[in-house]
């Protein structure tokens, strides 16, 4: 019998968020980030990064201190100009912030959602039933994930119907140009601009539905809530930011409970359970995983000075499964409280569309549990890389009908 | 350099069920007493914008609403400005008479009914203690290099509080007291319609009501006015009271000092919370009898009439009892 050296602990200060390798299993990585303190300074890019549960959350609420308005990825608005106007959602802090947020956050309340939760409903019964008609075995992510969001939020904001196909792989480049400019982003670039003006005219006012997210934010512009200049920026902060994040989302709980048996029995016979469930499996995947806040002044985090303007990264998916805040981090537990993740960022700028997240994903799973008793895996999952968003780009699973 | 992050077991321990401390108390002007309020372990304070009013729990239950006017980049207090209302039920009066530095009051909110919408010029207006939601504006609009007046109106000097404040904005700040120069006549201020400020005015009705008729020639949603109207204010003590979870007719007592969603956590039914703080809305219940006492930020006053569902991680109860679709 030979003694295998368990391999040396990695440099955490070494450690590249954005390589590939990084990207396509993180979980190692943010235990080494975690164990090695507070804060950490990452060499390659010169940024510092956080990624325990208590510190993240302090600093995503601490808008003050912590800000976005230099940009929630690497590249530094003070001194770079970003590749498209920045969001007056995300990439704005106060003042400027207000107005835009108090416009959107109204629309996109539990209450305001209701409306929305019946044809949904139907929509997700659809949905699955076209999956199962087919066989016991389909493609979590391209059959199912990717389906449902693009069948009901484009329709939800008000977009046109030509030309719907641009919002997977849009939302996909502005995830991933909160990276540094590697293969991920230079790879697309070339592809973006027809995309991008695409994008850009679904947000003028005579291009949406008179009836949708779209049309209420224009609204607002009239009554003089935000400027006319902000509407078309707060539609395509819809656009970008409410496609790819409910795949996975959606994706994730599909993972979960095909790595947990029993437990959609377990759902079936309590499904009051479901919103766990959703939780947990955000937890678990946090489909954003990491945005930069710009520190405003001289900072003391820990035993570490972080200057006026230094970028910190926020390593929302390793906070989320922290030891020191969760038990049995790795397990997806529908006994647990998944109550304060910061899957959805926390704050002034916690995700303004996460209602909308949590109904879709919750149709896709109700509709799911009133025809399957099981689910498992039934091939090799494939992760999709990107360097904020943690997803897949094929998920075989098998079902059992009930 | 600053330590800025607060610690784990300081930030858990953070909710206090809704409780500030008075660290500060100043008299502003005749009449008007300026109160600062903190957490009582000091921990960080919801976030709030220019408009935003808290409501205040007095220990008799007396509920009262009242303008931030502090520094929202000071995470850790609030600043009020209370007016003695000599003929008022008696809110202003006990906060006059009796809150000294180190008593707790109760809060709910911020909420905001007020808010500042970008324009390219402001004209504010204020009538005495109406001049609190509108400072902070004040500090917004310059801050962000908009133009603006401000017309602040008054019986005396004696009685506008901030003028210390206000005077180093020089011409852009026109005083107007009675005293000195009789009624002012409102309509000399109604700005030209093709210049298009925005007209904030906050303050006594009667002056409220001569603004408001500028919407007219203005323009509906070029004029927004703050009343102080009493919401038929219901006494709110902060004391226990039951919740049953309608599902399972189980029963649990809130008590004074923690949240519903605590409570409902001592019998395992667990509501899943985010910001805990009655912001983000993630705990939103349904409400199916019982008066809620509403603490959060979200719901507007229709919806909290209506009083259909309830954020349990920060809100309470008025009645004894309340029963959640749970
Ligand atoms: S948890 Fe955010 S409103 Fe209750």
């Amino acid at each position: 019998m030979s003694i295998v050296e368990s391999p040396s602990t990695p440099d955490a200060a070494s450690i590249d968020p954005f390589d590939l390798e990084f990207l396509r299993d993180p979980l190692p990585h943010h235990a080494v980030l975690r164990d090695a303190g507070p804060v950490v300074r990452l060499e390659k890019y010169g940024v510092y990064a956080m990624a325990r549960y208590d510190e993240v959350h302090a600093a995503l609420v601490d808008w003050q201190n912590f800000q976005s308005a230099a940009g929630v990825g690497l590249s530094n608005f003070r001194h770079e100009k970003p590749w498209r106007p920045p969001s007056v959602l995300l990439e704005a802090d106060p003042p400027r912030h207000d107005a835009p947020r108090a416009v959107v956050a109204p629309l996109l309340t539990t209450r305001r959602l209701r409306d929305l939760e019946q044809s949904w409903r139907a929509d997700a019964a659809t949905v699955v039933a076209a999956v199962l008609d087919r066989g016991d075995e389909f493609d979590a992510v391209t059959d199912l994930a990717e389906v449902f969001p693009l069948r009901v939020f484009p329709d939800a904001v008000g977009i046109g119907t030509e030309g719907r196909e641009n919002l997977l792989p849009y939302g996909d480049f502005a995830f991933n140009a909160f990276g540094p400019p590697n293969e991920l982003v230079t790879g697309a670039a070339p592809h973006m601009p027809p995309v991008t003006e695409w994008i850009g005219r679904q947000c003028l006012r005579e291009n949406l539905t008179d009836d949708g997210f779209g049309a209420q934010i224009w609204a607002a512009a009239d009554r003089g809530e935000i400027s006319p200049e902000h509407a078309p920026m707060i539609v395509r902060s819809l656009l970008t930011a409410g496609v790819d994040t409910t795949v996975t989302g959606i994706a994730a709980i599909v993972h979960a409970l095909a790595h947990s048996p029993g437990s959609v029995a377990r759902l079936r016979a309590d499904r009051s359970l479901t919103r766990t469930a959703f939780e947990e499996a955000v937890r678990l995947e946090s489909p954003v995983q990491t945005f930069f806040r710009t520190a405003t002044r001289d900072l003391r985090v820990g035993d570490v000075d972080i200057a006026d303007g230094e970028k910190i990264l926020m390593f929302l998916g390793a906070a989320n499964r922290d030891p020191r805040r969760w038990a049995d981090p790795d397990t997806f537990d529908l006994d647990r409280d998944p109550s304060g993740h910061v899957a959805f960022g926390m704050g002034i700028h916690q995700c303004v569309g996460q209602h909308i997240a949590r109904l879709e994903a919750i149709c896709v799973l109700d509709a799911l549990l009133d025809r399957i008793v099981e689910v498992e895996p039934a091939g090799p999952e494939r992760r999709h890389l990107n360097n904020t968003l943690r997803g897949w780009e094929s998920m075989p699973v098998r079902v059992r009908r009930g | 350099m600053v330590d800025t992050l607060a610690t784990a077991s300081a930030r858990r321990n953070a909710a206090h069920g809704g409780t500030l401390v008075v660290t500060g108390r100043r008299d502003v002007a005749q009449d008007v007493v300026e109160l600062t309020l903190a957490r009582p372990g000091r921990e960080r304070l919801p976030d709030w914008a220019p408009g935003a009013h808290i409501d205040i729990v007095l220990p008799d239950g007396t509920t009262r609403q009242y303008s931030l006017l502090g520094d929202r980049w000071d995470a850790h207090s609030f600043t009020i400005a209370v007016l003695r209302e000599p003929v008022g039920r008696g809110g202003s009066e006990h906060i006059h008479a009796q809150l000294s530095v180190g008593d707790t009051v109760g809060f709910g909110g911020p909420r905001n009914n007020f808010r500042l919408s970008p324009a390219p010029g402001y004209l504010f207006i204020a009538g005495g203690i109406g001049i609190t939601p509108l400072m902070p504006m004040i500090r917004q609009a310059e801050l962000l290099g908009d133009p603006w007046r401000l017309l602040y109106l008054g019986r005396s000097r004696a009685r506008l509080a901030y003028l210390d404040e206000l005077a180093g904005y020089g011409e852009r700040v026109t005083v107007h007291t009675a005293d000195e120069r009789g009624r002012a006549v409102i309509d000399d201020w109604m700005p030209d319609p093709a210049v298009a400020p925005l007209v904030y005015a906050c303050g006594p009705e009667r002056l409220l009501d001569a603004v408001d008729r500028w919407a007219a020639p203005l323009g509906r949603h070029r004029v927004r006015l703050e009343r102080f109207t009493a919401r038929g204010d219901v006494d709110r003590p902060t004391t226990a009271f039951d919740v049953e979870v309608a599902s399972s007719g189980a029963v649990v007592t809130v008590q004074k000092d923690e949240s519903i969603v605590d409570a409902l956590r001592r019998i395992d039914v667990d509501v899943i919370t985010s910001c805990a703080q009655g912001v983000c809305g993630t705990c939103e219940t349904g409400v199916l009898a019982g008066v809620p006492d509403h603490r959060d930020s979200l719901l507007n006053e229709a919806e909290r009439a209506e009083s259909r569902c309830l954020y349990p991680c920060i809100s309470r109860a008025v009645s004894d009892r309340l029963v959640l679709d749970l």
